[in-house]
Parts: C-alpha cells; sequence; structure tokens
C-alpha cells in the first residue's frame, strides 16, 4: 500500500520510458490517435450531426414546447446525446490537454501487479466493476425527491452537470491516483495539501461518511416500516447471504456466479413468499414493524455485519447487488423506451420559487443542487475511484472511458429514476412524499393537504390513494417519504406495462424495494467497516495499540463509536418530529458536495504543482461551483430567519415557544416533541458548521497551494516514479483502426500469453 | 459465420463478461500472475484455489472497500 517511491517536489527530469525493443508496441504515438481522431469521414459526419440533432430537439421539447404532458423518450435522448457529445469531446480535451495519459508508463496493475489488489483488468469488465461500485441508492434518491420543483431543473442539473462536474471529478481523481500507485483521497490530500488540509480532509471524510450511512438507513427504515411484506422479504436476504457465504466457503469456493443465480432464485422467492406471508394473520402481525424498533434493529444489524467476517454476510451480499443492480438497471432502462410513458408534471413548479415545497424545503438555488448529489456530482465517488479501481486499470488511456464513461452511466441511472418518480401522478407524488406532519398520516389527512397545495392540475381522492395502495400491496402509501417507495411505485407503474399487468405490480413494487434496500445494507456495512478502520488509523496516533486492526477489542469498539454515530442520527431522523427526512437529507446533499469539494480542491492543487494553470479552470470551475452551492446552502441552514430552512431559526421558535409554556408548536404536539426538535436542530446545525468549516479549511488550504506554485512556477509531482510498459490494450469501448493493428501483432506473438507481467 | 456459431460466440462472450464483472476469473488471474512470477517453480507454490478464495476475503477484513450511496 500507498507510496513506494516519488520524485522529491521540484524534480523535472523525464524518466526513460524507452521500451524493450523485443515486444510489439506498448503505446500508440499520440500522433496516431490525433489523426485517427482528426480524420473525419463523410459518415463520421453524418453520425454525429445526427446525435447533435436528435439532442437538440429533445433539449427543445423538454425545454421550450409547452404541451399538456411530455413524452419520457425525450429525457432519454437528451442524456444519450448529450453524454455522447461531452464524452467524445470534452472528455478528450481533458484528455489531450490536462491529463495527458502516457500509455508507455506502467500502471499500478503492471508495476506493483501481486495477482489480488493489483492485477490488470479487462476495460471493459472494469467498466463494470466501477459503475456497479459507485452506483448505490443515491442516484435513486436523490431526483425523486427533487421532482417536485418539476421535471426541468433536476434534468438539466443531472445531465449537464455531470458532463461538467461529476464525471471530471471521477476522471481526474481515478487518474491522479493511478499515476500514484492507488494512493487514497485521504494520502493524496495530505501529500498535496501538507498538514492541515489533509487533517481537516480526513476529519471532513470521516463525518461525512457518517451522516451519509445514517440517511442511506434512514431511508431504508422508511421504506420498510409499517410493511410487513418489505421487512420479510428484505429480512430474508440475510439467511440468503449468511447460506451463500457458507456455500462458496466451504462447499463451492469461486463459483461466484453459480451462488449468485441461486441467491437471486431464493430472492424472487423471498419477495413471492413476503406476499403470501403478509397476507396472513400471524405474518402481518409479526413482520410489522414500526419506525423505531425497526431503526434499532439496523442499528443492531449494521454493528453485527460490520463485524462478522466478510465472507459470512458482505461478500455474499455484494455478489447479490452487483447481479441485481445491473439487471434491475438494465432492465428499468428498456422498460422505459418501450413504454415510454407520458409526464404531467409541469417543467418547473411553483416550488421551485417559492422554497415552499413539503418535499424538502427550499428554493432552487441552492437546494436542487443539494438535493441531486449523486448522479451529477457525487464526492463519494472520489473514495472508489481512490481505492479498488486505480489498482486494476491495464493502460493509462482507459482512465477516460471508465472514471468520465462510468460517471456518465450512473448520471443516466439517475435520469431514469427521475422519469419513474415523474410518471406516476403528482397527487400521489405529493402524499407520499409529504411527512406525517404534514398528511397526518391517514389518507383523509393527505388528500385534505395535498388538494390544499392548490397545484394546477391536482385532484387527488382518497380513492386514488387505497387504490395504489392495494396494487402495491401495501396497507397504506400515505408519507411513505424517503423517495424510495415512491421510486418502486414509479417502476412498478412501467414495469407491470411490460409484464404481467396490474396484477403484478405489488411484486414489482416490493422487487424494486428488495432492490434498493439490498444495496443500502451493503453500504451500510460497508460504510461502517471502512470508518473504523479510519478511526483506528486517526486513535491510533494518540494510542499506538489502535494501530493494530487485528485486535479484537479495539476493533469491536470502533465498531461501536461508529455505529453510535449514525445511529444516533438514524434514530433522530425517525423520531424527529418534523419529519426526518426533509430536514436530514439536505445535510447528506450538503456532505457528499462538499467531499465533492475536497476531492476538486485536491485534483486543482495536483494541476496547479504542475504548472498547467492554462486548464486549471477545468478542475476550478467545478469546484468554484460545488463550492459556492454547499457554502450558500450551509450559510442558509445554519443562518437563515425561516424556520423550514434554517436549523437555528427552526430552534429559536421552538425553544421560544417552549420557554413560554406552550405544550404544542406547529407540527410538534406534546412538550418531548418539541424537545425533541429543539434537540434535533441544534444538533443539524452543529453538523452543518463543522462540515462547512472543514470543507472551508480545504478549499483554503489548497487556494494556498495554488497560489504557492503559481509564485514559484512549480513543476512538481507527488507521482510514482514511471516505469515502462510491457503491455498493450485499447484504451476505449471500441478498438481504433489502429489499435486493432497493434493488438493483432501482440496476438500473433508465439510467446505465453498476450501479456506478461514484469519480473520481479 | 453460421447462425449457430454465431450465437455460440456471443454467448460465450457474455460467459466471459459476466465472470469477469461478478469477479469469477479471480483465481485464473492469480495463477496466471503466479506463473508469470515464479514460473512452476515447486520452492513457491501457488495458493489452492480454497486457500486463494479465502485468502481474498480476509484480506478484505483487513482492507475495507467503501460502497457508494
Amino acid at each position: 500500500m500507498g507510496a513506494t517511491s516519488s520524485i522529491p517536489q521540484g524534480a523535472t527530469e523525464e524518466p526513460d520510458l524507452t521500451q524493450d525493443p523485443a515486444l510489439p508496441p506498448v503505446a500508440l504515438d499520440p500522433t496516431i490517435h490525433d489523426a485517427e481522431e482528426a480524420h473525419w469521414t463523410p459518415l463520421k459526419i453524418a453520425i454525429w450531426v445526427a446525435i447533435a440533432l436528435l439532442g437538440g430537439l429533445s433539449w427543445v421539447m423538454l425545454a421550450v414546447v409547452r404541451g399538456e404532458t411530455v413524452n419520457a423518450i425525450w429525457f432519454v435522448f437528451a442524456a444519450i446525446c448529450t453524454y455522447l457529445i461531452g464524452y467524445r469531446f470534452y472528455s478528450n480535451y481533458i484528455q489531450k490537454h490536462l491529463l495527458r495519459p502516457d500509455d508507455r508508463r506502467a500502471t499500478p496493475a503492471e508495476y506493483k501487479a501481486d495477482g489480488k489488489d493489483y492485477a490488470a483488468t479487462d476495460r471493459r469488465v472494469l467498466f463494470g466493476h466501477h459503475f456497479a461500485a459507485i452506483a448505490g441508492a443515491g442516484p435513486l434518491v436523490g431526483p425523486v425527491l427533487a421532482a417536485q420543483m418539476g421535471y426541468l431543473p433536476g434534468t438539466i442539473w443531472i445531465i449537464v452537470g455531470v458532463v461538467f462536474a461529476g464525471a471530471v471529478q471521477d476522471y481526474l481523481v481515478l487518474f491522479f491516483s493511478m499515476r500514484r500507485g492507488g494512493r487514497s483521497l485521504g494520502q493524496m490530500a495530505r501529500d498535496e495539501l501538507g498538514r492541515v488540509g489533509g487533517t481537516a480532509a480526513l476529519i471532513a471524510t470521516l463525518t461525512i461518511m457518517v451522516i451519509i450511512v445514517a440517511i442511506l438507513a434512514l431511508v431504508v427504515v422508511n421504506a420498510l416500516a409499517e410493511s410487513a411484506w418489505g421487512v420479510f422479504s428484505v429480512g430474508m436476504t440475510i439467511p440468503i447471504a449468511l447460506f451463500m457465504g457458507c456455500y462458496l466457503r466451504f462447499f463451492r469456493p469461486g463459483k461466484v456466479t453459480e451462488i449468485s443465480i441461486i441467491g437471486f432464485v431464493l430472492l424472487i422467492a423471498a419477495i413471492v413468499g413476503g406476499g403470501a406471508i403478509a397476507g396472513t394473520e400471524w405474518g402481518a402481525a409479526m413482520f410489522h414493524i414500526d419506525k423505531l424498533p425497526l431503526a434499532i434493529g439496523i442499528i443492531v444489524y449494521g454493528f453485527v455485519a460490520a463485524i462478522l467476517p466478510v465472507w459470512l454476510l458482505l461478500a455474499p451480499r455484494d455478489y447479490l447487488s452487483t447481479f441485481m443492480k445491473i439487471g434491475t438497471i438494465g432492465m428499468l432502462a428498456l422498460a422505459i423506451i418501450i413504454v415510454r410513458p407520458e409526464i404531467f408534471v409541469p417543467a418547473v413548479s411553483e416550488f421551485a420559487t417559492s422554497g415552499t415545497g413539503p418535499v424538502v424545503s427550499g428554493q432552487l438555488f441552492p437546494f436542487l443542487f443539494v438535493t441531486i448529489a449523486c448522479g451529477a456530482l457525487s464526492g463519494f465517488h472520489a473514495l472508489i475511484a481512490s481505492g479498488t479501481t486505480p489498482k486494476l486499470i491495464e493502460k493509462e488511456r482507459q482512465t477516460r472511458f471508465i472514471g468520465y464513461g462510468g460517471m456518465l452511466m450512473e448520471s443516466f441511472v439517475a435520469i431514469m429514476a427521475l422519469v419513474a418518480a415523474l410518471s406516476i401522478d403528482r397527487g400521489i407524488y405529493f402524499a407520499m412524499n409529504s411527512s406525517p406532519a404534514l398528511t397526518g398520516g391517514t389518507v383523509e389527512g393527505a388528500v385534505t393537504f395535498v388538494n390544499s397545495l392548490g397545484l394546477t392540475g391536482v385532484n387527488l381522492t382518497p380513492e386514488m390513494l387505497t387504490q395504489t395502495a392495494k396494487d402495491v400491496g401495501e396497507a397504506s402509501i400515505v408519507s411513505r417519504t424517503g423517495g424510495a417507495p415512491t421510486l418502486s411505485v414509479g417502476l412498478a407503474h412501467i414495469m407491470q406495462q411490460v409484464a404481467g399487468g396490474s396484477g403484478m405490480m405489488a411484486f414489482w413494487y416490493h422487487f424494486a424495494i428488495m432492490f434498493e434496500a439490498l444495496f443500502i445494507l451493503t453500504a451500510v456495512d460497508a460504510g461502517t467497516r471502512v470508518a473504523r478502520f479510519m478511526l483506528q488509523d486517526s486513535l491510533g496516533n494518540f494510542f499506538p495499540k489502535f494501530k493494530d486492526t487485528s485486535w479484537r477489542t479495539g476493533a469491536w469498539l470502533t465498531t461501536g463509536i461508529m455505529v453510535a454515530a449514525w445511529g444516533a442520527v438514524l434514530v433522530m431522523g425517525v423520531t424527529d418530529p418534523l419529519g426526518g427526512i426533509n430536514t436530514l437529507f439536505p445535510l447528506f446533499g450538503i456532505a457528499n458536495q462538499l467531499l465533492a469539494a475536497i476531492a476538486l480542491a485536491v485534483c486543482m492543487a495536483i494541476v496547479a504543482k504542475r504548472g498547467m494553470f492554462k486548464y486549471l479552470w477545468i478542475v476550478a470551475v467545478p469546484l468554484a461551483f460545488a463550492a459556492v452551492v454547499t457554502i450558500t446552502a450551509s450559510i442558509l441552514k445554519i443562518f437563515s430567519s425561516v424556520p423550514s430552512v434554517g436549523y437555528f431559526a427552526q430552534n429559536a421558535a421552538f425553544s421560544k415557544a417552549l420557554a413560554a409554556g406552550e405544550t404544542s408548536f406547529g407540527t410538534a404536539t406534546s412538550v418531548e416533541a418539541m424537545e425533541a426538535v429543539v434537540r434535533n436542530t441544534m444538533v443539524q446545525g452543529i453538523l452543518s458548521i463543522i462540515f462547512v468549516t472543514l470543507a472551508v479549511i480545504v478549499i483554503f488550504t489548497a487556494l494556498q497551494a495554488t497560489w504557492h506554485a503559481w509564485r514559484t512556477h512549480a513543476n512538481a509531482t507527488n507521482e510514482d516514479l514511471a516505469v515502462p510498459s510491457r503491455i498493450f490494450a485499447p484504451s476505449g469501448l471500441m478498438a481504433t483502426r489502429a489499435e486493432k493493428a497493434t493488438q493483432a501483432e501482440w496476438d500473433a506473438r508465439p510467446s505465453t500469453g498476450k501479456r506478461k507481467a514484469r519480473e520481479h | 459465420m453460421s447462425v449457430a456459431a454465431a450465437v455460440r460466440t456471443a454467448a460465450a462472450g457474455l460467459a466471459w463478461y459476466v465472470k469477469g464483472l461478478m469477479g469469477e476469473d479471480a483465481y485464473e488471474k492469480y495463477q496466471a500472475h503466479h506463473e508469470s512470477v515464479h514460473g512452476t517453480d515447486a520452492a513457491v507454490p501457488a495458493m489452492t484455489e480454497r486457500e486463494f478464495w479465502r485468502d481474498q476475503t480476509d484480506r478484505q477484513d483487513t482492507n475495507p472497500q467503501g460502497r457508494c450511496c
């Protein structure tokens, strides 16, 4: 792990990358790549003109044409055409001018090869791996909540944001980490920003991790509470995973696909069986669990799962999760293209400007940009892009396809989630996503509340809510906040048109709930483990014994601390009289975007130290945007005088009411509830202050490093020493003509294989 | 190429991809790596398949990787 060697700061000499003359070329000359790109055949021109026209037409249909409805297919075309153009032109520009990958250099997978953690992996396979690691519940939940502002703001932010911010961040972090032997973001922050910036980045990462795990867990609790079917089928994933783990450990080691298929069949059985069991009296009684006990159950589960060996629970669950993820996302994409649902939601709703939306409070700027984090710009990806993926990359030029391309895929997932959420009736959408504090948790309350919003075209009836609940096999769908149930209704609505009809809606709904819960629980488990190691590492600086990660007591203690931290936030969200998700979700988005700002700040320092100021804007523009959005959002959360927006304003309002001796205030109906609000808003407010302070420190140290580099005309790097490569592989999804020719030379070699690892 | 052959090629390609994606080819990659470094030198024996998979999950115990949200 870590750096083996690095060029001392200030060193500029070109490493010798002369390749072994006995081998066919390990890299194509950059001029060949340039020539291939510049060679515009009439066919190529026609294709790109068609892509541009279709993309342009789709944007016109979405943004300019104002009909009664808009068809979902335009979202798909607008997204895909914009991604293609962004990938072909902008990521190419970044590659050519800013990153300048050099395929003559060996990647860590080659020069550190150990056949295990460092192993050259086919680019198409690695693309799938990387995508499965970055795509989780985030891109599915955020767009659903942001749908209250209308379809257009979210769509523009997801598509434009990914091209200029999210995919750029992923690509840069992946590339820089690869050039540093796969070093983590935290290590890079320390190398580039010094002790203060590095420490701030580390603490920020740790606290952000806690918040993210807590809010993901809250999404699961909200989706499963009071749903016997959901609790049973998701609960069954635990014995299924344990069985798979034992099968792989003792019976047939390594038969991963086989056991994943068995596990998948069992999962489907659990979903179908869940319906039958929830239909019985004892089943409904046994698995109908309220929010608080369920939250405590998840906290206990989180602790146990994080101390169990990986092979028993985490690894098999990971296999299931990957299998379900790729399968379901592919299926949804296909279904949207086949069904092409009509969307009745206005392009921009009144809540975008008024900021009084019941789903999440606040105006479009900045709250849209923090509500949709994953899918447009997600800081968490920086941890993945500086984790496993850089250790598996075969050739430097492949970082563009995997880093930039992988993020475009996630953005597409977010667009599909948005379409699914938009395709359900708007009245039902608001009934599901308004907190119980507003709807009273009853059908009548929800109908009264939603119709009182005065939304044009919305006329909710009690029958609509009871019928939908019946269709999806739930007792009620009122105030099922958190995004996951809404997405599941949308997905069920679309899927039943392709397969099964309305009789299958309940199955598809619970399939979707299962699919989200599965990878949220994996993220909770893995997040707790990562956080525990980070905590142990930090504590180890003061108490050296903690550095020993095999020390049981220490491991249990630190795991307990991390679980207690996210568990406290989870319980706070579950018991919050104000609704929980709508007050906490902004914190999730802000945390994630601040992590993105930290990652981009590290990238900016790296670029500046290389002296590449001419192209610094590629990093500086998304960094400035992320910084402005998150700092504004944090400041509003801290200082806003509007109680629904500002944590401390809310705190003051409730404190005042308590002091005045009132026994109910706003949506809190008892003194305890009022005290809970005072407590919760204080914690949330303090968390906001911590996040924004840490992020400002990191950004400031990055600016300092950048300024210093500018003054001293730096040309330094912390990269590992360049080692000549001895392998070849094409860079993009498809091999180009020149790459195919070179590949043929390698394939024609009579030796042991087309690639040969470097001798030690 | 006949239709049957084309289907066979496609199925083989799909199987290769799924195997790679699920990480099922990890042991093969390890073996290939081990052979390229140590040859068939009996002094440094490669791990058996069972040992390898145990080692793989046990390494994750001490070096966890986050999953994204």
